[in-house]
């Protein structure tokens, strides 16, 4: 049966690898495509960059990145950051991307998610939902666009089932309330999703611990963990993230 | 010289890109000429595969030709697809016939999702050549709906687990297929490409 995946997430601004704490205070963390060999050799399962610069003058630079990266990194790629027409798909996927994610396009567009899979498939059609915690309401999520710094009135679960529908064929769903704190994902949104659909999804924001990783993929039903902070600044290695995973009796491909 | 052949059908970056990393010389052509003079061929692609099959059409004698003398010729995913006798994703369509197979939906079942998408393990039987040294642990990268019924006592199969056994990489004399991504399959794919072009470079060592 197919394994659980770790994905490694490099945001890129100006041809550098940043994070930052909730979308915001970014520090360097490296060459993108030098930093995305390395976790292709270490053993992660899939890459995803997303340009957070995301600028018309920066499309360029992204093409030229995915280029440069896809004669090194031979696993999955996913590229986000910015894309909102199907002829910029074509073109990322020409340049050597497998994948790419689609966010506040869709939610403004949501015709791109249809366009794109029937045009190129539904398997290199991501789309990412950044979803924020609604206040005085139990359990809710709604949908933040533009780098998150926009709510919409969009319920996060609801958008995911449509999105299947119109042809997305994976959910990159980051919790904008975890992103970046390293303390933990938000299981129970992350299964609310994943429990809507049947297209796989990918869990974002909040790893801290290794346990944090076992309990999104055991009871928030995610099919992948994606992760920045705790690989790219050394807290921990691919290689004890999937050592802890398959003791904890998690199928996972070994490094 | 291995040639990768480019029909038209979506992306062979990648494939390309594979090769070069492990040290290949590799051309890639449409060119029957060129397909003649190879000592091995590529048979890359993505997409539908009756669709692949269509594009295909202009050069499948030359391929068949170069298949019928022994010319080592690798299909990767839709160009594996192909190999076989017909497809019945988007409509009918008549294929290579090289090995005895069709290719239909992997059937649906509860929590299966469809595509098959991700890594999966492969389980080897005797007489596989690109596969003989591959580690215990070894995962190949899938992304299809589709999979190849084959039916050809003279084909080796390699298969991997999902609802059902299906088949993942076949071997048939000197026509080999994968219907995973060998090029995004990690050390295991490298290793596996790497096979297929010391087999068409024999004599001659490695590229």
């Amino acid at each position: 049966m197919l394994t659980k995946r770790i994905i490694p997430c490099l945001d890129v601004k100006d041809n550098r690898v940043v994070k930052g704490v909730n979308f915001v205070n970014l520090r360097d963390a490296g060459d993108p495509v030098e930093l995305g060999a390395r976790y292709s050799d270490e053993g992660a399962d899939e890459l995803v960059f997303l340009d957070i610069t995301a600028t018309i003058r920066s499309q360029k630079t992204i093409v030229e990145m995915v280029e440069k990266v896809a004669q090194k990194v031979f696993i999955p790629f996913t590229v986000g950051g910015g894309i909102s027409t199907a002829d910029q798909i074509g073109l990322l996927l020409r340049s050597g991307a497998d994948k790419c994610s689609i966010n506040t396009a869709a939610v403004f567009q949501p015709d791109l998610l249809r366009e794109s899979a029937e045009r190129f498939g539904s398997q290199c059609v991501v789309l990412a939902i950044d979803a924020r915690r609604t206040q005085n309401k139990d359990n809710h999520w709604h949908v933040c666009v533009k780098a998150g710094s926009e709510p919409t009135d969009l319920d996060a679960v609801e958008w995911a089932v449509r999105a299947q529908q119109l042809g997305a064929g994976e959910i990159l769903l980051t919790s904008m309330d975890a992103d970046g704190t390293q303390a933990g994902y938000d299981i129970a949104l992350t299964r609310a999703i994943a429990e809507a659909v049947d297209i796989p999804v990918i869990a974002s924001g909040g790893a801290g611990s290794l346990e944090s990783m076992f309990e999104v993929l055991e009871e928030g039903k995610a099919d992948a963990v994606l992760a920045a902070s705790i690989f790219h600044y050394g807290t921990y290695s691919i290689r004890q993230t999937k050592e802890f995973l398959a003791q904890q009796g998690v199928l996972i491909r070994p490094v | 010289m291995l040639v990768i052949i480019d029909y038209g059908v979506g992306n062979v970056r990648s494939v390309i890109n594979a090769f070069r990393y492990i040290g290949c010389e590799i051309v890639v052509s449409c060119d029957p000429a060129e397909i003649r003079r190879a000592d091995g061929l590529i048979l890359p692609g993505v997409g539908a595969s009756g669709y692949a099959m269509q594009k295909v059409a202009p050069i499948a004698e030359v391929i068949k030709e170069q298949a019928a003398v022994g010319t080592p010729l690798l299909g990767i995913c839709v160009g594996y697809q192909i190999l076989f006798d017909e497809t019945y994703e988007m409509g009918t369509f008549k294929c290579l016939g090289l090995i005895r197979g069709k290719v239909i939906p992997i059937p649906a079942a509860p929590g299966l999702a469809i595509p098959h998408m991700g890594w999966n393990f492969v389980n080897i039987p005797e007489g596989m050549t690109l596969l003989e040294d591959m580690r215990p642990g070894r995962h190949f990268a899938f992304a299809h709906s589709f999979y190849a019924d084959i039916d050809d006592p003279q084909a080796a199969v390699a298969t991997t687990q999902y609802g059902l056994d299906l088949p993942a990489a076949v071997q048939k004399n000197n026509i080999y297929g994968c219907q995973f991504h060998p090029e995004k399959s990690a050390a295991d794919g490298l290793r596996f490409l790497k096979n297929f072009a010391t087999l068409c470079n024999q004599g001659r060592g490695p590229c």
